[in-house]
């Protein structure tokens, strides 16, 4: 009910200034009346009304609206002229309305029986009819009964939907009547108050308000209240300037910068009164920034207002049967942010809808309730807003996923079968992807998810899909709370300050001692970070920022992760994490893509805010291996990445890199033996080894080129028959990840060498992998 | 001070010295004028960019215009001087030697204006709007925008400070 309350104030204050503006548009239009534009105006505004009072069930309003609006359309399509009276009975319309809103915010309805919607119904209604206009007083008495009664009577049974609208309808119904009945008693009465408009040319208009006194003494006083009461709906809230807020959330950042100056000198103070001053201030700065905050802060519920709309027409045109429910609809977050997620939220729930939710035979089949549910839940988590869409649909196959954006081209088979079932579900989210077997006007065009997640990343957001096939599917959307203020890892590095946004965060991992040589290679230069089995390219942020790579026994790597990018910043120092304020910097430095802004810290200086997606883009980073091979391969349709490998002591060879699941090192005594072939204990598995020296007819030095007792291996995975299994090459040593059209030469093409071809300038083996392996047994 | 600059027959200019040159700056254009301030330096920027001030909670950029004239480093015991002005809807600091006074060349005084001397060194000249011999100085007046277009260094667009 509060949240009724709610809508309705807001529907008061909207629409007591659209009539404000109705008011100057009619008066205009009298001035000019063939102006469409002012027509089109008044209609709009009046359609708005209409449409909202439909919604709040209000259902006089909607039948006076409904009328006025239908006048309205016929004139702005000049199937009728402006005339005196239709101007006239237009204004006497808005008032009519206005009244309405006032008895709407005295009682909460719109079932006031004081004031009369019938009679102006009545009256623009015969206008319709095309009737002659202004009737002769004395016709009016007869002529107007029957015409009042029945739009009266009409209306409420046509809104059968407004549960009690309809029962209190039946009062103006008889008001109405009585109203049109009294007219010939009081034919010249001069309406006053704010009801109706006084209008002396045209004595048959004036007896419609004039009942209305006439009918009981509280009414003089209750319009008498009125303006008053009106004022406390009005005047409790303001419109404000979004950039007025905007500017009072930046004085406050600094009035609470000034704060924690002041707070530290009078820290160690001896000034007892300073001291409680500055408590104080401390204080009432903190609560004055709370209530800045909250001034741009909107409760989700705003959006989830269309959602019901939305799931009942998109279940009807689909056959669906769906419940929806909403948790947790007092869930604040930012305006701007509320307005940007508008769209990306009913994309989502359209998609539940259509791929995720089964038609009512279907979920029979399966066992399942015929009615879907779909729940809507919005909720805080550190410092994020979390809205989750779930469906207790027919969830997402990742198989049947892969397959599609196979076909489609958005990854290579190879690819997928190195992706784990959530990196699979991601792919949603890729550009030109859908499942969708026919474009529907719902879905299926391939545009939406990566819409969606662009949109929502956009405004630092984030979202991702988890699903079980057959239960259901989750769609998860993490959202800062502000775009303003977002918590942010600052970082040092050359004596200042650098601010990394924790939506780009993924990992802080240390590195030391022994660790640094066996963890961090370099691959023709460029560091490269081994991570649980995964390569991550590393960058300096000195180096990054111009500067050169501070030589050091330990390493502080920040990992990060833009769009498919991940890769880990080296640092000098990690300070802490805190809420900063993102504030632009200049256009001097807009084409500085690796900084996101400015913020100040605590002691008043400035800090450089680092764009993650910029420093990828500005440093060129590779990415992780598999993803560099899927955004050059755009480029040039030719190139392929290849892992360029020693072997035999200083023979190259190559392997495509789509072929390569991981790079690992194994101590050389974990190698064992079983049966003919050598094996390593690899996660909670046996995986053979294939020495690729001999098997490319070369020398194995695998065990003897390095010192440290390691063997290197290149974890390749075959599919057979659904399952996957897992090859270990052996090789000397990773010597890099490249991306080239390799000009392939028969010349050295052997068993397990497809050819050669000049690789950074040097002849490489270029290696069959499947011969390889097959040649080996390991594979039955 | 911005209405002084309209009145009828006044021309105000907030005046600077960078090196041996005498700088003014339309006084409506100018917000205030501060010693100097912290800075931390962006790395990767412009070289004229020094840093970014925080200026009562706005991030402020400083331009030196030392180098953005092409003129010599400021000796390093020489700390700059901002002069804050207000440029395309921002608000940037120019780093200059030291602080003059407002002066009126307005009618009154009896100063014509004149267009920059033809060999006067390019950089300089390219962001110079014109000159107003005074009795003991020339003064130079600045212009703001183009100054505060920096050329870009890295892309291949031609340098020079116009665009």
């Amino acid at each position: 009910m509060d949240e009724d309350a709610e809508i309705i104030a807001e529907f008061l204050v909207e629409s007591h200034e659209n009539l404000d503006q109705l008011d100057r548009d009619l008066v205009e239009l009298e001035q000019q009346p063939g102006s469409r534009e002012l027509l089109s105006s008044i209609f709009r505004t009046i359609h708005t009304i209409k449409g909202t009072s439909g919604f709040l069930a209000f259902g006089r309003l909607e039948q006076l609206t409904h009328v006025g609006e239908t006048l309205l359309s016929r004139l702005r399509d000049g199937e009728r002229e402006m005339t005196l009276d239709v101007a006239e009975s237009l204004l006497r319309m808005v008032d009519t309305v206005r009244s309405l809103l006032g008895a709407i915010e005295r009682t909460g309805s719109d079932a006031d029986p004081s004031i009369d919607v019938a009679p102006v119904v009545a009256e623009i209604d015969r206008l319709l009819a095309g009737e002659p206009a202004p009737a002769p007083v004395e016709a009016a008495p007869a002529e107007e009964p029957p015409a009042a009664k029945a739009p009266a009577k009409k209306a409420p049974a046509k809104k059968a939907p407004a549960k009690k609208a309809a029962a209190k309808k039946a009062a103006p119904a008889e008001s109405a009547t009585r109203a049109a009945d009294d007219t010939t008693a009081l034919p010249d009465v001069s309406p006053g108050g704010e009801v109706v408009v006084p209008s002396a040319p045209q004595p048959e208009t004036a007896p419609a308000p004039a009942p209305v006194r006439a009918e009981g003494t509280e009414q003089p006083a209750s319009a008498e209240e009125e303006p008053t009461e009106r004022r406390t709906v009005v005047d409790a809230s303001v419109r404000v300037d979004v950039d007025l807020l905007d500017n009072l959330v930046q004085l406050v950042g600094e009035l609470v910068l000034t704060r924690n100056q002041i707070l530290q000198r009078t820290g160690g103070g001896e000034d007892v009164e300073l001291i409680r001053a500055s408590q104080r201030l401390d204080l009432v700065a903190s609560e004055l920034q709370e209530s800045v905050m909250q001034t741009r802060m909107q409760p989700i519920g705003q959006v989830w207002s269309k959602m019901p709309r939305v799931v009942r027409d998109l279940s009807h045109q689909l056959g669906r049967e769906v419940e929806l429910s909403m948790e947790g609809h007092e869930t604040e977050l930012d305006r701007s942010l509320l307005e940007a997620i508008k769209d990306p939220l009913t994309h989502l729930v359209r998609n539940s809808l259509d791929h995720g939710i089964e038609p009512p035979d279907v979920r029979e089949a399966a066992g399942k309730a015929r009615k879907g549910t779909l729940l809507l839940r919005a909720f805080h988590e550190s410092g994020q807003v979390v809205v989750e869409i779930t469906d207790d649909g027919k969830g997402i196959d990742p198989e049947k996923i892969a397959a599609v954006a196979v076909e489609r081209g958005v990854v290579t088979r190879e690819q997928v079968a190195r992706m784990d079932s959530r990196d699979v579900l991601g792919l949603i989210f890729r550009p030109g992807f859908s499942t969708a077997a026919e474009v529907t006007n719902v879905s299926g065009r391939g545009v939406g998810m990566d819409v969606v997640r662009t949109n929502i990343e956009r405004i630092g957001g984030s979202v991702d899909v988890q699903s079980e096939p057959g239960r259901g599917t989750t769609c998860r959307v993490r959202i800062p709370l502000t775009l303003a203020i977002i918590p942010a890892l600052v970082v040092g590095e050359g004596g200042e300050r650098y601010a990394i946004p924790q939506a780009n965060l993924v990992e802080l991992v240390r590195i030391d001692g022994d660790d640094l040589d066996r963890q961090v290679e370099r691959l023709d230069g460029a560091p490269v970070l081994r991570l649980r089995g995964r390569l991550l390219p590393l960058v300096h942020l000195a180096s990054a920022l111009g500067g050169t790579e501070p030589a050091g026994d330990a390493l502080t790597v920040v990992v990060l992760q833009s769009d498919d990018v991940r890769f880990g910043l080296c640092v000098s120092e990690v300070h802490d994490t805190q809420e900063i304020v993102v504030k632009p910097i200049g256009r001097q430095l807009k084409n500085l893509p690796m900084y996101a802004g400015a913020t100040i810290m605590g002691d008043g200086r400035v800090a450089l805010i680092l764009d993650v997606p910029g420093i990828t883009q500005a440093l060129d980073i590779g990415a992780s291996a598999v993803d560099a091979a899927d955004a050059r391969a755009d480029s040039d349709p030719d190139a392929t990445a290849l892992l360029v490998l020693e072997v035999a002591g200083g023979r190259r060879a190559a392997l495509p890199l789509a072929a390569v699941a991981r790079l690992e090192e194994f101590p050389a005594e974990r190698v064992e033996r079983s049966g003919t072939a050598e094996v390593v204990q690899y996660r909670d598995g046996l995986l053979p080894l294939v020495r690729l020296a001999p098997a490319i007819g070369l020398a194995d030095t695998a065990s003897t080129s390095r010192t440290d007792g390691q063997v290197s291996v290149v974890v390749h995975e075959v599919a057979e028959g659904g399952q996957h299994h897992a090859v270990g090459i052996v090789i000397d040593r990773v010597v890099d990840v490249v991306e080239t059209v390799a000009v392939r030469s028969e010349v050295g093409s052997r068993a397990g060498v497809i050819g050669s071809a000049v690789v950074q300038d040097k002849v490489t083996d270029l290696v069959d992998l499947d011969v390889v392996i097959a040649r080996s047994g390991v594979v039955a | 001070m911005s209405t002084a600059a309209t009145l009828a027959g006044t021309e105000q200019f907030c005046t600077f010295w960078v090196d041996d040159l005498f700088f003014g700056v339309a006084v409506d254009e100018v917000q205030e004028v501060l010693r100097h301030q912290p800075m931390t330096p962006v790395p990767k920027a412009h070289d004229a960019v020094r840093g970014l001030i925080n200026l009562r909670g706005q991030i402020v950029t400083a331009v030196d215009l030392r180098v953005r004239l092409g003129l010599p480093a400021r000796p390093a015991d020489r700390l700059p001087m901002n002069v804050i002005v207000r440029s395309g809807g921002e608000v940037v600091s120019f780093l200059v030697d030291d602080i003059g006074d407002v002066i009126d060349t307005g009618e009154q005084s009896g100063v014509v204006p004149e267009s920059a001397p033809s060999n006067m060194p390019a950089t300089v000249s390219a962001v110079v709007q014109g000159v107003r011999p005074l009795p003991d100085a020339i003064l130079l007046v600045l212009d703001v925008d183009r100054a505060l277009d920096l050329p870009q260094r890295d892309a291949d667009t031609t340098t020079g400070g116009t665009p």
